[in-house]
């Protein structure tokens, strides 16, 4: 075991994870930052997905060893002042959940993809999100969400 | 499932790899970008004593095209070889398959020689690189030597690297400006492993087609070229008809594999309609190659 760090949503978090231990479980166990949710634990489900050095990644299939020495935002990072962000607001207006399992997977991963792509239109965010499960919405109100966050981030600019 | 205990040894360069590779041969894994190894940990199908994980070797990472070849670094993520200009540009049938390899974040870890080491038979870059013949370097305790595609893929995820061998870099030929590209491919869902997928890159001289490469992927243990429909092709001006002969031609000798996704004669069906789809798509991007060319 050896010490490692990084910077988690903007903090430098250390630790000492067994090298087999997986950047999520080390968030979650050693960290406890338990919002990041670890499902299928072999990267098919999409639900333990963190942006790592500005990527999103899927954090079940990333030793977290691997991490040192990177920038990793998880969900609690994605508040402002104490509140949602602007996508997790659009998300909560739109109904976009139910059970909550899947939600910071695919916020993750929306974050990251609409970071890149803010003008992105339906078909680029369901291509985007394709690779996250969800098992109560049927994904309508997933996409209407994120589409609603790209529709207020145009109208602010 | 929590990975299994396993040694971890992270070397900084080529030679202390192939070093710690000589030393645990094939007690060792390669762990490069993990998307592939770690589910067959978790899953306990794999169960190495040491993971070599060569994500701090800088030295593997990298694209670079010389005297008509483009080499690509082992550890070249695939996002990153996904926005390479130098690959959209000289290997564009790898640039037409690394969007359809997963999912945005597989590819944000995933590797260009992890991949072709792991050698799943369904998966797109083995198809591309069979399809083109690329070359693969390995680093061993002998000395370095370069395998042919057709040579490197020797089953099912089963390659002809040897246990104290590295991938080092992938060198896939530059394409010339007449030529058409397409990757084919039917999943049930976009990003899983496809029933069949097919990569074909047609060459033109003069409105004819001068040399056809198409490599098969899900259809067989490893990557299959489908010389059949190749030489039918060659020295053919396109047209539907051709493309439907080629397509009937090409598949009628396959026996694919059955899963739940699909009985073989069901795949063997698929396997005609997406060649004959490919076929199209590929004669379609080299006149927009050509006319791209001509501006």
């Amino acid at each position: 075991m050896a010490d490692i760090t990084m910077r988690i949503n903007g903090a430098a978090r250390t630790g000492s994870p067994e090298a087999r231990k997986t950047l999520a479980d080390f968030l979650r166990d050693d960290l406890n930052l338990t919002g990041t949710h670890v499902g299928c634990e072999h990267g098919v489900c999409g639900a333990c997905t963190v942006i790592v050095d500005g990527r999103p990644v899927r954090s079940c299939l990333m030793l977290a060893v691997q991490a040192a020495g990177s920038e990793v935002t998880t969900i609690e990072g994605l508040a402002t002042n104490g509140g949602l962000g602007p996508l997790q607001q659009a998300m909560w207006d739109s109904h976009s959940f139910q059970c909550g399992f899947c939600t910071p997977g695919f916020v993750m991963q929306a974050t990251a993809f609409l970071s890149d792509h803010p003008d992105a239109d339906e078909q680029q965010i369901r291509e985007a999100l394709s690779g996250n499960i969800c098992r109560c919405t049927g994904y309508q109100s997933i996409i209407d969400g994120v589409l609603l966050a790209v529709e207020r981030n145009r109208e602010l600019s | 499932m929590k990975l299994p205990p396993v040694e971890y040894e992270a070397p900084a360069t080529v030679a202390d790899a192939v070093g710690l590779l000589a030393e645990h041969g094939d007690e060792a894994s390669v762990l490069a970008g993990g998307q592939s190894l770690i589910p067959l940990l978790a899953l306990r199908l794999a169960r190495p004593e040491v993971l070599i994980d060569i994500n701090g070797i800088d030295e593997l990472s990298g694209v670079s095209a010389e005297d008509g070849w483009v080499t690509i670094g082992a550890m070249t993520r695939e996002y990153v070889a996904e926005e390479s200009g130098t690959v959209a540009e000289a290997v564009p049938l790898l640039a037409a398959a690394l969007p359809l390899i997963g999912h945005e974040a597989i590819r944000s870890r995933g590797t260009i020689g992890g991949s072709l080491a792991h050698a799943d038979p369904a998966a797109e870059l083995p198809a591309v690189a069979r399809a083109l013949d690329a070359e693969f370097v390995v680093r061993g305790p002998s000395g370095t030597r370069v395998i042919p595609a057709a040579q490197w893929f020797e089953g099912f995820l089963t390659t002809s690297r040897s246990p104290d061998e590295l991938l080092l870099e992938v060198r896939f030929p530059a394409a010339n400006g007449d030529t058409g590209v397409s990757f084919e491919e039917v999943a049930r869902r976009h990003g899983d492993f496809a029933m069949v997928g097919l990569a074909t890159s047609l060459m033109f001289s003069d409105g004819t087609i001068s040399e056809a490469r198409l490599a098969f992927a899900g259809v067989s243990e490893v990557p299959a070229r489908v010389t059949a429909a190749e030489d039918l092709l060659t020295g053919e001006r396109p047209s539907a008809e051709l493309f439907d002969e080629a397509a009937r031609r090409g598949c009628e000798d396959l026996d694919p594999p059955a899963d739940l996704h699909g009985s073989s004669d069901y795949r063997k069906k698929v396997a005609a309609a997406v060649m004959r789809r490919g076929l199209r798509a590929a004669a379609d991007s080299a006149n927009h190659r050509a006319a791209r060319g001509s501006d």
